[in-house]
C-alpha cells in the first residue's frame, strides 16, 4: 500500500514540474505588465528543440540550453509587440502560441514516434533520498523538479526581497511612475518577458526529454493554458504557485487512479481542464485588490504620456 | 552642511510651438528660503519648473547653482544637484507599502533586502522632521497628506536640497495644510530652499518669504511677502483688481426645489458612499457641499442628476420624485449639471462647438424638427451663448477640444443655465482654473440665484463655499456632519474639523 501510496504522490511531483516552471516564468512576466498567452507555444517550441537536440547529440543537458535559446528568441517577437509596438496583448500573446504550436509541429515531423536513447535521468540525493517515505517522494526525481523548485524560491526571493524585483512589480503596477524614477520600464519589460519564455521552454524540454521521452505534435496538451489559470491561482506569487502547480499535477494523475473505476477515459481526459474552468471562476468572485493582480497588467504604456 | 546653498534662473525662454511658455524669466534663491511662484493657470509655472528638474530644455538662458553655471538635461542630473519635485500627481505606486515606493526611487537603495535595510533611513527622515508615517502601510491606505510626505520624503533621502512643490495643498484639509507648512518651516530652518508653486493667495502670504509673480509666460513682479497684502497681490497676477467678496445680497428663501430624504447609494467599487443623507434646496439659495474629495461628493451629485442608481431614499424635484429616472427626464424636469470631470462628462471633446451647445437639448422643439436637427437655429443659439458667457474661442466651428479649460467650463455653464433650470448641480465649477474664469464663473452662480434658480454646489475650495454659499453641508466619509448658515461664524470655525470627521453638529 505505502508503495502505491508513494508511487502516485511521485507521479504527482513529476507531473507537476512542467506546470510549476511554466507559471514561475510567467509570474515574472505579468508582474512587469505584460500578459503572455504564448506559454503554450513557447513550451512547444521548447519541448521539440530539446527532443531534436537531445536525439542528435544524446546530451539533453546541452538540448535544456538551447530550448532555453529557443524559448527565449521566440518570445522576443511578444516582447517586441506588446513593449515597442504597444500592441493588443491579447492578440500578440495567442498568435505566439499559434507561432510555436506551428513551427514546433514542422520541425518536429521527421521525429515523430522515435524514442529517445538517452533521457534526462533521474537523481538521487545522498543520504536525504534514504529517509522512508519522504526520501523517494523529493530526493528521487528528475533535475527539472529539483530546479523547478529552486526557481520558484527563487523568483519569490527576487521580486520580494531585491531592489530589481521592486522594479519589476512597480513596472506592472504604474510604470509611468516607475519611469520618473529613473528606471528603464521597457529594457525591464523586455527582460521579464523573455525570461517568462525560458521557462515555459524548459517546461517543455521536461516533457520531451524526462516525463515522455518521444515526441508528438500537441503533446503540451493545454498545460501552458493551465499555467495562465495558475499565475492567477496563485496569487501572482510563486511561493504560491508551487503548491498550485502540485495541486494541479495531482489532477493529471488522478486520471489514472480514476480509470480503474470504470469511468470512460475521455470524460477523465478533461479533469485538468474542468478543475482550471472551476479554479478561474471561483477566482473571479474575489475582490481585484484582494487578488493582487498587477493594476496595469496587459495594457501598453507609451513613455511620456500619463 | 547643505550642498547647495544658492540658485539662480537666468534669462530662460522657452516656446511650444512658435508661443512663448516662458520669456526672459530670472529668479533667484538662497539657503532657508520659501519662495512662491504665483500664477494663473497658463501662466508658465509648472513649465519654468519642469525646466529647473530636467523634464524640459530651455530656448535659451541659464541655471547657477553655488555660482556655477550647470546643464540639467533630465531628472537624474537635477537630482544629482540637491533639487528634488513633488508632482501635483503623485508619482507612487499605489498597492506598494510605503518602503517599497522609498526604495524604488532612492539612489543608495541596497540590491538585497531593500525593505529591511533601509528602514532605519527612512525612520530617521521620519522623525527628524516629526512625520509620523507606517512604512509598511500601503500607500492607497493612505490619506493625500500622508501620501504627499511619502514623496516629501523620497525628494529628501535623495539629498534635495531644494524642493519643488507643484500646488502641493490642493488635495489636503485644512489641517493637513498646517502641518505641510509646518514641515516646509522646519525645512527652512535646517536651510533647505523650498519653491512653492501655487494659485493661492492666501498660501503664498502665509509660507513665503518672496513671491515671484508670473503672468503670461514673463515675470510680473517679484515682492517680499512680509507687509503685502493679497489684493496687491492678485493684482500683480492678473493686471487689475480682483472681486474678492463678491456680493451676496440677502435674499428670502423661496419655494423648496429639491428635497432628498434618506439617501443611500453605492461606489464603483459597491461600496456605501453615500449614507442616509437628507436636505432641501430653496430657490434663491446657492447650498453649498463642502469636504474633501472622495467623501462620497461624487456619487451624491451623480445619483441627483441621474447617473448613479439610488439604492434607497428618494428625491423630489420641486412636487415630481426624480429618483432613479434616466438623465435626460431629469434634466426635462429642472435639473441641470456641471459635472465633476468636465472633458469627460461635460463635452464631446471631438464634436464642434455648437453640437455640444446643445447637448441635452437637442430634443427640444427649438432645435430640432422631427427627426432632423435644425443647424441654423443651433448655431444662432451658440453664437448667443459664446457671446453672452464670454467665451474665447476664433470660431464656433471648430472642435471644443482645442479651447482652453476655462472656456470650455464656461460654454458647459452657458449651456446648462441658459434654459433657467430650477436647480443647477455645480461640482467643483471652479477647479484648476485660473483667477479671471473663476471670477466670471462664480459671478454667473450668483446671477442664477437671484433670478430664482437654485444651485446645488459641490465645492473643495472653502473660500467658494464662503463666498458663494447660503448653506453650508460638509461631508465626511458618506455622511453630512453638518449644516450650517452661512451667518454661524462661530461653528464655521471649526469646518476643517468636521471635514475630518471630528466635530458634528
Amino acid at each position: 500500500m505505502e508503495d502505491v501510496v508513494i508511487s502516485v504522490l511521485h507521479r504527482t511531483m513529476v507531473a507537476g514540474t512542467p506546470l510549476l516552471l511554466g507559471t514561475v516564468g510567467e509570474v515574472i512576466c505579468e508582474r512587469s505588465g505584460i500578459l503572455n498567452l504564448g506559454v503554450e507555444g513557447v513550451m512547444s517550441v521548447g519541448a521539440v528543440v530539446a527532443f531534436i537536440v537531445t536525439y542528435t547529440t544524446g546530451n539533453p543537458w546541452l538540448a535544456l540550453l538551447a530550448a532555453i535559446c529557443a524559448g527565449m528568441l521566440i518570445s522576443v517577437l511578444h516582447a517586441f509587440a506588446s513593449v515597442t509596438l504597444q500592441a493588443n496583448q491579447v492578440v500578440s500573446g495567442l498568435a505566439l502560441t499559434m507561432i510555436g504550436l506551428g513551427l514546433s509541429g514542422m520541425l518536429g515531423k521527421p521525429y515523430v514516434g522515435k524514442p529517445l536513447a538517452v533521457k534526462m535521468n533521474d537523481v538521487a540525493i545522498p543520504w536525504l533520498s534514504d529517509i522512508p517515505f519522504v526520501g523517494p517522494l523529493f530526493f528521487k526525481q528528475s533535475p527539472f523538479f529539483y530546479m523547478a523548485i529552486i526557481l520558484a524560491l527563487a523568483a519569490w526571493f527576487f521580486l520580494e526581497r531585491t531592489l530589481p524585483g521592486i522594479k519589476v512589480r512597480s513596472a506592472g503596477e504604474n510604470p509611468g511612475a516607475t519611469e520618473t524614477q529613473g528606471v528603464n520600464v521597457a529594457l525591464l519589460r523586455y527582460a521579464c518577458v523573455i525570461t517568462g519564455g525560458a521557462f515555459s521552454a524548459m517546461a517543455g524540454a521536461h516533457l520531451s526529454t524526462s516525463y515522455s521521452k518521444s515526441w508528438i505534435e500537441g503533446m503540451t496538451a493545454g498545460r501552458g493554458w493551465i499555467v495562465i489559470a495558475l499565475t492567477i491561482f496563485s496569487l501572482w506569487n510563486p511561493g504560491k504557485a508551487i503548491m498550485g502547480a502540485f495541486i494541479f499535477g495531482g489532477v493529471f494523475v488522478l486520471q489514472y487512479l480514476l480509470q480503474p473505476l470504470g469511468i470512460s477515459p475521455n470524460f477523465l481526459a478533461m479533469l485538468p481542464y474542468v478543475s482550471t474552468l472551476l479554479i478561474l471562476l471561483a477566482m473571479s468572485t474575489k475582490d481585484r485588490r484582494k487578488l493582487n493582480a498587477p493594476a496595469q497588467l496587459g495594457e501598453p504604456y507609451k513613455r511620456g504620456e500619463r | 552642511m547643505r550642498k547647495t546653498k544658492t540658485l539662480e534662473m537666468v534669462n530662460i525662454s522657452k516656446s511650444f510651438q512658435g508661443k512663448f511658455a516662458n520669456q526672459g524669466i530670472n529668479f533667484n534663491i538662497s539657503s532657508g528660503e520659501i519662495l512662491g511662484l504665483l500664477g494663473e493657470n497658463g501662466a508658465g509655472k509648472t513649465t519654468l519648473m519642469n525646466i529647473l528638474y530636467g523634464l524640459y530644455q530651455p530656448d535659451s538662458g541659464e541655471i547657477i547653482i553655488n555660482g556655477h553655471k550647470v546643464k540639467i538635461t533630465s531628472p537624474k542630473d537635477s537630482i544629482h544637484h540637491g533639487i528634488g519635485m513633488v508632482h501635483q500627481h503623485f508619482m507612487l505606486i499605489q498597492n506598494h507599502s510605503v518602503i517599497e515606493n522609498i526604495a524604488l526611487g532612492y539612489d543608495k537603495t541596497p540590491f538585497f533586502f531593500p525593505k529591511i535595510r533601509i528602514r532605519d533611513k527612512v525612520v530617521e527622515f521620519s522623525k527628524k522632521f516629526n512625520f509620523a508615517i507606517d512604512p509598511y502601510k500601503k500607500v492607497w491606505q493612505l490619506s493625500a497628506g500622508e501620501q504627499q510626505r511619502v514623496e516629501i520624503i523620497k525628494a529628501l533621502l535623495n539629498g534635495a536640497d531644494l524642493l519643488i512643490l507643484d500646488e502641493p495643498t490642493s488635495v489636503l484639509t485644512p489641517q493637513e495644510i498646517k502641518e505641510l507648512f509646518r514641515i516646509l518651516n522646519d525645512m527652512k530652518a535646517q536651510g533647505h530652499m523650498v519653491i512653492l508653486i501655487s494659485h493661492k493667495l492666501d498660501e503664498i502670504v502665509d509660507i513665503c518669504d518672496r513671491v515671484t509673480v508670473l503672468q503670461k509666460g514673463k515675470i510680473a513682479g517679484h515682492a517680499n511677502t512680509a507687509g503685502m497684502d493679497k489684493r496687491s497681490l492678485a493684482r500683480m497676477m492678473i493686471g487689475r483688481d480682483v472681486l474678492f467678496n463678491v456680493n451676496r445680497e440677502p435674499l428670502p428663501k423661496g419655494e423648496r426645489v429639491l428635497k432628498v430624504s434618506n439617501l443611500h447609494v453605492l461606489s464603483d467599487k459597491g461600496i456605501p458612499s453615500v449614507k442616509d443623507v437628507s436636505f432641501d434646496v430653496f430657490a434663491n439659495e446657492i447650498f453649498g457641499i463642502a469636504g474633501v474629495a472622495g467623501n462620497g461628493q461624487k456619487e451624491l451629485a451623480e445619483a441627483i442628476t441621474g447617473i448613479r442608481h439610488i439604492k434607497s431614499g428618494t428625491v423630489f424635484a420641486g412636487k415630481k420624485d426624480i429618483t432613479n429616472m434616466s438623465p435626460r427626464r431629469i434634466y426635462d424636469h429642472g435639473v441641470s449639471h456641471v459635472p465633476e470631470e468636465r472633458i469627460k462628462f461635460g463635452i464631446a471633446p471631438g464634436l464642434f462647438l455648437y453640437d455640444n451647445a446643445i447637448l441635452k437639448q437637442h430634443h427640444l422643439e427649438k432645435f430640432s424638427k422631427k427627426m432632423f436637427l435644425e443647424y441654423g437655429r443651433i448655431k444662432n443659439h451658440t453664437r448667443d451663448l459664446v457671446d453672452s458667457y464670454n467665451v474665447a474661442a476664433h470660431s464656433i466651428d471648430v472642435q471644443i477640444r482645442n479651447l482652453s479649460g476655462g472656456n470650455i467650463q464656461k460654454l458647459i455653464l452657458g449651456r446648462e443655465i441658459s434654459e433657467k433650470p430650477s436647480l443647477l448641480v455645480a461640482s467643483h465649477p471652479t477647479y484648476g482654473l485660473d483667477v479671471g474664469a473663476t471670477e466670471y464663473l462664480r459671478e454667473q452662480l450668483l446671477t442664477r440665484r437671484r433670478e430664482g434658480g437654485a444651485v446645488l454646489l459641490f465645492s473643495e475650495d472653502l473660500d467658494e463655499i464662503f463666498e458663494l454659499c447660503d448653506r453650508i453641508a460638509v461631508m465626511f466619509q458618506g455622511e453630512f456632519t453638518g449644516i450650517l448658515d452661512s451667518s454661524e461664524s462661530e461653528k464655521l470655525a471649526d469646518i476643517g474639523l468636521m471635514m475630518a470627521g471630528s466635530v458634528r453638529y
